[in-house]
């Protein structure tokens, strides 16, 4: 098995294929890159908005705390 | 298995069952657009009509490809192994087009009996082979009568 | 009892925890399989006698249709199971199908293109292959947009997954479209009940790239599940832990 190509511009050129090939294996990978990685943009989505949940929790929490308190006699 | 997941398990079956029925129906009913192009024994049967936007196809008979010297004129004959169809061109053919591989020409029958092409696609097989093995191969037509197309 | 274990496998939790140790391997292989099949079909395979370098297109070309055919099963048996056994998690997994099946017929559509322009002379043709495989692409589109069409998942899973079975009739159009009928596009080369018509040292990176698309599907498969899993139980206390413990490390680390 050896490299089929004289040279990295013949590599390139592939014949005058080039441009067809190189353009096929270019959006081939772009389009795998897009979706091994959606699950991390979700992921990241998703903590997000798991922290913004519990923030509005502990918001909520702490002004009923203080309620609670106020309405108690001292 | 539950009665019940049986039953869901019979009517998904159904489902598919019925619509693979239809869809196969569809398919049987317009067999004839199904195909991409007309072969050349459906023209020497007076399947096509004249004078239509039609596609024909079959392998370039080997030694039938005349080109004129002063143009891009060309013509060649095209054959499903049972008749021949001649074809005439005047455009650039594209690079795979060869004798003995097959190709798939667009355009309108005359009267005569020929077509006149706007556009000549070539029909390549499903052979790969690189071009050593393709030499010591005798250099095979992998199409050659029309065996198949 | 049989049972046991099919029932075991429709827990969600199970499924992601069990999963977790399989994703960076998965992840690897695929990484690993694709890039040296690509290296190998790009430079070291020899060139076509008749296509020339055109043909290296086959490389991702054939193995991104098998598995947006073979996709397609899987995302249609994932609904039938989720009809049948009321399994929440083979409607999470026939949903996560969906994108990844639609990516791969686009890159099975776009390749065959850009292949077709130069072996052809044209870029499209309507014939029955190619007609059949664009109607494969509406499909998966129309099961991800029939999921958005209902604001409650059951209702969605169930809709997809009867849209995904109706679908299925047209895989073995597509398979067999260039043999029932005339067509442009060749028929199939690589062949499971006689020899393939390609020579071994096409082959060997062909089967690489093949076996490479398998690996890339099944972790992306699992990825896109796991994380649909942790979007759809969001409120257990088991997701709460785990996106806790994570982001409770990440900030010790930063």
């Amino acid at each position: 098995m050896q490299f089929q190509f004289e040279s990295l511009a013949a590599f390139l050129h592939m014949d005058g294929h080039g441009p067809f090939v190189w353009a096929a294996y270019a959006v081939t990978f772009v389009a795998l890159a897009a979706l091994a990685f959606q699950p991390r943009l979700q992921r990241r989505r998703l903590k997000r908005e798991l922290e913004r949940q519990q923030r509005i929790e502990a918001r909520r929490r702490s002004v009923e705390a203080q309620r609670s308190r106020a309405a108690e006699p001292a | 298995m539950h009665p019940v997941r049986k039953q869901r398990l019979i009517l998904v079956l159904v489902l598919v069952g019925l619509s693979s029925a239809a869809v196969a129906l569809v398919t049987y009913a317009m067999r004839n657009n199904m195909n991409y192009f007309y072969a050349p024994s459906a023209f020497a049967a007076g399947e096509v009509p004249f004078e239509k936007r039609i596609r024909a196809g079959g392998c370039v008979v080997p030694g039938s490809v005349v080109r004129a010297g002063d143009s891009l004129d060309v013509r060649f004959a095209l054959t499903d192994g049972k008749a021949e169809l001649e074809v005439v061109f005047d455009k650039i053919l594209p690079d795979l087009f060869a004798e003995g591989e097959a190709a798939v020409v667009t355009g309108r029958l005359l009267q005569d009996g020929r077509v006149r092409a706007d556009q000549v696609l070539a029909k390549h097989d499903e052979n790969y082979t690189p071009p050593e093995v393709a030499e010591s191969m005798a250099a095979e037509a992998s199409c050659a009568g029309g065996a198949k197309i | 009892m049989a049972w046991q274990w099919f029932h075991r496998l429709g827990s969600p939790r199970w499924f992601y925890q069990k999963t977790s140790a399989w994703m960076p391997w998965l992840a690897l292989a695929s990484v690993l399989l694709i890039g040296a099949g690509s290296v190998w079909g790009l430079g070291f395979a020899p060139e076509d006698a008749k296509q020339g370098n055109s043909y290296r297109i086959i490389y991702i070309h054939v193995p991104a249709a098998f598995l947006a055919l073979a996709g397609y099963y899987i995302m249609a048996i994932s609904g039938a199971i989720g009809l049948i056994w009321k399994m929440k998690l083979s409607f999470v997994v026939m949903r996560a199908a969906a994108p990844i099946g639609a990516v791969l017929t686009f890159i099975a559509l776009f390749t065959g293109a850009v292949w077709g322009k130069p072996t052809w002379g044209t870029y499209w043709v309507w014939d029955a292959r190619i007609t059949s495989m664009l109607i494969l692409l509406f499909l998966y589109i129309g099961v991800i947009a029939l999921a958005r069409a209902f604001s409650r998942e059951q209702v969605a899973d169930k809709a997809c997954a009867l849209l995904a079975l109706v679908g299925t009739v047209n895989i073995p159009i597509i398979y067999k479209s260039v043999d029932w009928w005339f067509t442009l596009h060749q028929p199939a080369t690589i062949k499971f009940t006689e020899k393939s018509s390609i020579d071994p040292s096409m082959f060997y990176p062909l089967l690489t790239m093949i076996i490479g698309f398998y690996c890339l599907y099944a972790w992306t498969l699992m990825a896109h599940t796991r994380e649909k899993i942790l979007q759809r139980e969001w409120r257990t206390s088991w997701v709460q832990q785990l996106m806790r413990g994570k982001s409770m490390t990440e900030s010790k680390a930063g």
